[in-house]
This record gives structure tokens, C-alpha cells and sequence, in this order.
């Protein structure tokens, strides 16, 4: 058992992680959206969050500009929160 | 909502067969799917994996199984092929030996020791919070609990030699950003609060970790939230500063307020890295607004702390009003989840609010108020759960 034990502690493991497929939805900039959100993460990051608002959309935008390093244009911050607005319905 | 409703009973009581559960709150619709060396379990993102344990699994016994174990990855360069025999960890920085050691080393070299710990998401139940804020939306399945095996980081640390003036140690993982200017994750733990229950773990309930889980060695810090246990542990860095760096700067950062927790239009207050987790305790045989046959039966449960001897877990059948004694299940060590128990008698026709409270040694119980702060950190309300009997 141990020695068993010590070859599966030395395998190597490989895995294929699921593809996140799920685009966003159709939707204002939605361009923008998937360029600049889907580099980094699925667009499931989007659709789990609570209801936003807009400031707050905005805060979370710029806090993947600045703090995540998403090369985000400055112009299109507001386009892209435009987009992330519908998508769950509360502006 | 009916609709919801119907999804999410599908999804507690068969779980094989459903496609998605619903967890109680805006925007909870998930899907269930199998990841790898996983079975399926609730997906918040896909990637990086975040991966929600279904709640029923804690009924099942005080272990949770590798395979139903909690995902959360913050960076979605994972590499999705680690080979235990070539991995090294790097013990560097302010060390009179630096060192370079595999798995085996870590096996053979150091004393094998075991514990059982519960290892919980700092964010896990922030989609319970009122107001909601934003992050990651996990209900309360963010964590798990397991017989972890490994060497002692102390005794790894003893090995390498610790130079005058190193006051933290900084742990490096195999994850890594997309983006070059992505902050890698980086956490830290002060050598003030290094101890011996904190392990260099290379097995898992008995196995090796599954990928998702840290393969092949990640660092358990028993009582403290998972954000410290970094996976795929590959640096381990003594340094004579307090960590900068974003994920310990910036991000997890707690109100150093009473209770850790302000009102949602309070700014200013001075902050404090996450570190150890709140007392907990929940009912896991019956679920929010569930049907009871009438009749006497058992409520089951677990309860947690962060490493206090746990001095009771107490029952309430009327929302908190009276409060009577469970029973305590197997002593498995203050890391881990103890189970509990209470006999309940259910009326037909009546509906009563069911709740469970925990108390530690020191006397820390859990809130009656749940705390509040924009990360959505630290939730130990004392959980109630509505049922009807008929």
C-alpha cells in the first residue's frame, strides 16, 4: 500500500479542464466585453454576480483595469459597464 | 420560482441526474458538471475552476471525499499537467540552507504527520450576504473538511535555518496569471503565526491530492481560511518585511472594526489581512423550507472552530428562543468538522424554525446579526432553517 502510495505521489497527473465556452450574451459593446473580460475569465464571472449597479459595475471594471492589469482602453470603461448593465437587468 | 424551486429539489435529491441547482439567491442558477478527478459538483466559473461542494455531501460523514472537496482558483494559467516526481519546492530568501525539495524529500526526510482540518473559502457564503456585494457568489458548500498528511512546515523551516530578521514566510504556487501584469498569487503568514499543526501536505484522506485540490503538495494551515493554503506549493520565501503584494495589500482584507464588521456606507475604517475563521455550525439532514414527516426523528449536523476546543453545539426548534444540548458525534481534533445531533419530535401540521449554535471553549459563539463588509467575509450567523411537517 505504501509503495503504491509513493508511485501515485510521483505520477504525473494531467487533466483537461473544461473548455468555458459560454459566451456573453447578445447585448450593447458586447465586443468590447468579450475582449476585454473573456481574456482572463469565463463569462460565468458576469452572470453570477448579484444585481449591480452602475457604480458598482464601474468599480469592478476598473478594479480589472487597475489592480488585475486588464489592458482595458480608458474610453471604453463606460461601454463596457453599458453592457454589463443589461445583462442583469438592474441598472 | 416555482420553476427554481423544482430545479433545486431536483438538484439536492439527484444529483446525478440534474443539469443545474439554483442556490437561494439572485442570480443562483448553476450548473452541475464533473471536472476532472471530480464528480459533479456546482459550477460558479468554469474557468478558473470554482467548483461548489453540494451541501447533502455533508451529511455523509465527517470527511469530505476528494472527489466532492471545493474548488477555487483565482488565475487561469493552471498547468494541467503536474508531475509529482519533478516538482521541487524552493525553500529561499532569508534561510542560512536554501533548499530544494521534491516530494519524496518531503516524505522521507521529515516526520509523516496527519490532521484532520476543515479548509473553507474566505469568500464561502458571501452570496447569503444583505446587502449582496460582489466576488465570487458561493453559498455555503466553499468548503470541506479531510485527514491531510505531510510534513510540518516548521520542521521544513527548522531544516533550511531561519535567518536574523526574517519575520514572514511567503508561499508561491504553480498558478499563474494570463496576463503579464496580472499580480501573481502570493500569500503570507507572519512566523509570529507559524505552528506545528500547519503542514507541506502530499496526501489527501489518505490519496494524492487531486489536481484541482493542489497536486502535488499544497500547505494547510489549519484554522485559518483556505486563501493561506496555497496549491501546487512551489516557493517557500522567508522575507524581513510585512508582504506587499496585491492579495495580501489590497485584496482579502478585513475591517479591523469589533465583530470585523461595518455598516455598507462605512468607509475609512483601517483594514487587516483574513486570517483565522469564525466559529460555524449547520444543520445538513434538513434544508430551508423542507417538509418533515411528523414524528420523532434526529436533526444532524456539523460544527467547526478555528482550533478552540469546541464546548457545545446547541439546538433550537423555535428560532433561537429556547436552546437545549445536542449531542456531539467522534472527536476527529479541533481543526476538523465534529458532527452533532438533537432528537426533534415534528407535529403534524405545525411549522417550526430550526437552528443550531456552536460554542467554543474561549467562549466565542456565533452571531445572532450577520456580519457585514464588502469583501463577504467571515459569515457565522447562527443559521435557521423554516420547515413544515406534514
Amino acid at each position: 500500500m505504501k509503495i503504491f502510495l509513493l508511485l501515485a505521489a510521483s505520477a504525473i497527473v494531467t487533466v483537461t479542464l473544461p473548455r468555458a465556452n459560454v459566451p456573453f450574451k447578445p447585448g450593447p459593446n458586447v465586443d468590447l466585453a468579450t475582449a476585454n473580460c473573456r481574456t482572463c475569465h469565463s463569462a460565468a464571472y458576469v452572470y453570477t454576480q448579484p444585481p449591480l449597479n452602475r457604480a458598482q459595475w464601474t468599480a469592478e471594471v476598473l478594479k480589472m483595469k487597475n489592480a488585475y492589469g486588464a489592458p482595458i482602453d480608458p474610453a471604453n470603461v463606460d461601454k463596457i459597464v453599458d453592457y454589463l448593465l443589461t445583462q442583469d437587468g438592474k441598472p | 420560482m416555482a420553476i427554481a424551486r423544482l430545479d433545486f429539489l431536483i438538484g439536492t435529491m439527484s444529483a446525478a441526474a440534474a443539469t443545474t441547482v439554483t442556490l437561494p439567491f439572485a442570480n443562483g442558477t448553476r450548473p452541475l458538471e464533473a471536472f476532472p478527478q471530480k464528480r459533479k459538483l456546482i459550477v460558479l466559473t468554469p474557468r478558473p475552476p470554482q467548483l461548489e461542494t453540494p451541501f447533502s455531501i455533508f451529511n455523509e460523514g465527517v470527511l469530505t471525499p476528494n472527489d466532492a472537496f471545493f474548488v477555487r482558483w483565482h488565475l487561469a494559467g493552471i498547468p494541467q499537467s503536474v508531475n509529482g516526481a519533478t516538482h521541487r519546492i524552493k525553500v529561499h530568501g532569508l534561510v542560512k540552507r536554501p533548499l530544494s525539495l521534491s516530494v519524496d524529500d518531503l516524505r522521507t526526510k521529515y516526520e509523516r504527520v496527519e490532521i484532520v482540518a476543515v479548509n473553507q473559502c474566505s469568500g464561502n457564503s458571501r452570496g447569503l450576504f444583505s446587502p449582496r456585494v460582489p466576488g465570487g457568489q458561493w453559498d455555503n458548500g466553499a468548503m470541506g473538511n479531510a485527514r491531510w498528511t505531510g510534513a510540518r512546515l516548521l520542521d521544513v523551516l527548522k531544516s533550511a535555518g531561519l535567518k536574523e530578521g526574517a519575520i514572514q514566510i511567503r508561499f508561491h504556487g504553480l498558478e499563474k496569471p494570463v496576463l503579464p501584469t496580472t499580480p501573481p498569487f502570493i500569500k503570507a503568514l507572519s512566523i509570529d503565526d507559524l505552528d506545528e499543526s500547519m503542514l507541506i501536505a502530499y496526501e489527501m484522506n489518505g490519496e494524492p491530492l487531486p489536481l484541482l485540490n493542489g497536486y502535488p503538495v499544497r500547505l494547510v494551515v489549519p484554522g485559518w481560511y483556505a486563501t493561506y493554503w496555497m496549491k501546487m506549493l512551489a516557493e517557500i520565501e522567508a522575507i524581513d518585511t510585512i508582504d506587499d503584494n496585491f492579495w495580501m495589500k489590497t485584496a482579502y482584507r478585513i475591517p479591523d472594526t469589533p465583530g470585523n464588521t461595518v455598516t455598507p456606507t462605512e468607509k475609512g475604517y483601517p483594514t487587516i489581512p483574513i486570517n483565522k475563521m469564525t466559529i460555524r455550525s449547520f444543520v445538513t439532514n434538513v434544508t430551508d423550507g423542507q417538509t418533515l414527516h411528523p414524528g420523532a426523528q434526529t436533526i444532524r449536523g456539523i460544527a467547526f472552530t478555528n482550533g478552540e476546543r469546541l464546548k457545545s453545539v446547541e439546538f433550537s426548534s423555535d428560532g433561537g428562543a429556547t436552546w437545549r444540548a445536542a449531542k456531539l458525534g467522534a472527536n476527529y481534533g479541533n481543526f476538523s468538522f465534529r458532527q452533532w445531533e438533537a432528537p426533534f419530535n415534528a407535529e403534524r401540521g405545525k411549522s417550526y424554525v430550526l437552528a443550531c449554535r456552536a460554542t467554543a471553549h474561549d467562549g466565542e459563539t456565533q452571531t445572532t446579526v450577520p456580519v457585514w463588509n464588502p469583501g463577504g467575509y467571515l459569515r457565522n450567523v447562527i443559521e435557521t432553517y423554516k420547515v413544515s411537517v406534514a
